[in-house]
């Protein structure tokens, strides 16, 4: 009887063990316990016309403190991206609400910034925020493109400044780094 | 003339082996079949499952357990040595805590289960019938499917998610030993990244079926290849063999096609 209370006692322990485990995944490991409820929260539909590197459950900010997530990112029949984020019950946004999509960092993921305006009504659960609301994805690529084509043109300016005295050239060189 | 027989003689060959493959195929899948379908008794089998799940489950959860902290641990240097060449050794805990979910826990957990449990299973069931007891037990009318293989079934279709389980909870806690206590990674962001990054249900769960899938691959081949080896001492130190060697392929086979399914969707 001894052998036998032994193998039961420590076979339950194992199971604890692996129960004990599988909450440490669950709770410390993964998002479970910081995910929300769906069915308490409410939709909102942003358009933009650049969604950029949004993805899925990418998450959605007011002054930086994460009140919902993006759920699904999908083309509108007039060739806009729509996406739908899910946001906490408690958060009331006015109707003049504007959606920027930024980036954590220099090569971050994309989120969700919102900005609330002072309108007096209130955003309703499936409500759309147009697309000349919202700023779209800033784009690595444009960016460079844009900063390559303003230096391209440059070289005509500043051969006209190279004609004048010597100082004002170095002037010019010296004024980026007094920005800076 | 001579090519022609050489031809029927490969191709004779060739049949007898896909015949052999299927038969051997058809009395696995009976085997399988007529443990799930056994009803047994309520309170004895509940006695021989405890049993079982000691052998199989409790006496591998020292294995487990330590390699469990070893791979979290090399996790955890390898991972800071090569994250903080880019400025990025915040996100160990994602890189570790990612890759025990999905891969390592399950793949490696079955890997032990295979080589410690397996192949005692294989090597049990096999000097059973070596020395006639389940003959003997045929002749008191008892079905040793139900009374030997069906008990280590279940057990180890119980332990291998556990076992799993175990292990990834344990890796992880060695990687946080190495990455935060010893090589100073910071604690919030360790954690913080991690749970950002690990999604219950796609990454847990997934890996808890991953797990699932293997015990049950890894058991079936063993009780087989047990209950189907040649009963002499060569022929149990052939199964026992054939059970490691061809667990250890299925779970690593089996692993890639489940990751192919589970995390391609995107």
């Amino acid at each position: 009887m001894g052998q036998r209370k032994w193998i039961e006692i420590t076979v339950g322990l194992f199971v604890v063990a692996g129960i004990a485990s599988l909450l440490m995944l669950a709770l410390k490991v993964s998002n479970l316990n910081t995910s929300y409820e769906e069915g308490k929260g409410y939709p909102l539909s942003l358009m933009f016309n650049n969604a950029g590197g949004l993805k899925p459950k990418a998450k959605v900010t007011i002054a930086g403190v994460p009140v919902g997530r993006v759920r699904t990112i999908e083309l509108n029949h007039d060739f806009v991206a729509k996406v739908v984020v899910w946001m906490h019950q408690e958060i009331q946004l006015p109707d003049d609400t504007k959606a920027s999509i930024l980036t954590a960092g220099l090569l971050g993921d994309n989120y969700i910034g919102l900005t609330p305006g002072f309108s007096e009504t209130a955003l309703k659960s499936g409500a759309m925020i147009p697309e000349t609301q919202t700023d779209s994805a800033m784009v690595l690529e444009d960016l460079i493109s844009k900063f390559v084509s303003s230096k391209a043109s440059e070289p005509v300016a500043s051969s006209k400044v190279n004609e004048k005295p010597n100082e004002s050239n170095s002037a010019g060189q010296a004024e980026p780094v007094h920005h800076l | 003339m001579m090519i022609m027989l050489t031809l029927v003689r490969k191709v004779r060959r060739l049949g007898r082996w896909v015949i052999q493959f299927f038969e051997t195929a058809g009395q696995a899948s009976f085997l399988l079949f007529s443990v799930m379908s056994g009803q047994p008794k309520v309170g004895r089998a509940f006695q021989l499952l405890m049993k079982q799940l000691f052998s199989v489950g409790v006496l591998s959860f020292i294995i487990i357990v330590v390699s469990g902290l070893f791979i979290g641990m090399v996790l955890g240097l390898q991972g800071y040595n090569i994250l903080s060449r880019f400025g990025a050794s915040q996100a160990l805990g994602e890189m570790v805590a990612l890759s025990l979910c999905r891969e390592l826990g399950p793949v490696v957990a079955a890997l032990l289960y295979a080589g410690r449990a397996c192949s005692a299973l294989t090597a049990e069931i096999g000097l059973m019938k070596a020395t006639e007891q389940l003959a003997a037990m045929e002749m008191m009318g008892v079905d040793p499917l139900k009374r030997i293989v069906a008990p280590r079934f279940w057990a180890g279709m119980i332990s291998m998610p556990l076992l799993a389980l175990i292990f990834s909870a344990v890796a992880v806690l060695g990687g946080y030993w190495v990455g935060v206590v010893i090589l100073g990674v910071d604690d919030g962001a360790f954690w913080g990244n991690m749970q950002n990054a690990v999604d219950f249900h796609d990454d847990v769960l997934n890996g808890i079926v991953k797990s699932v899938v293997f015990g049950f691959v890894c058991t079936w081949i063993a009780l087989f290849q047990g209950y189907a080896c040649a009963p002499t001492s060569e022929g149990i130190a052939r199964a026992t063999t054939r059970t490691v060697v061809y667990a250890s392929l299925a779970v690593l086979g089996l692993d890639f096609f489940l990751t192919a399914v589970m995390f391609s969707g995107g």
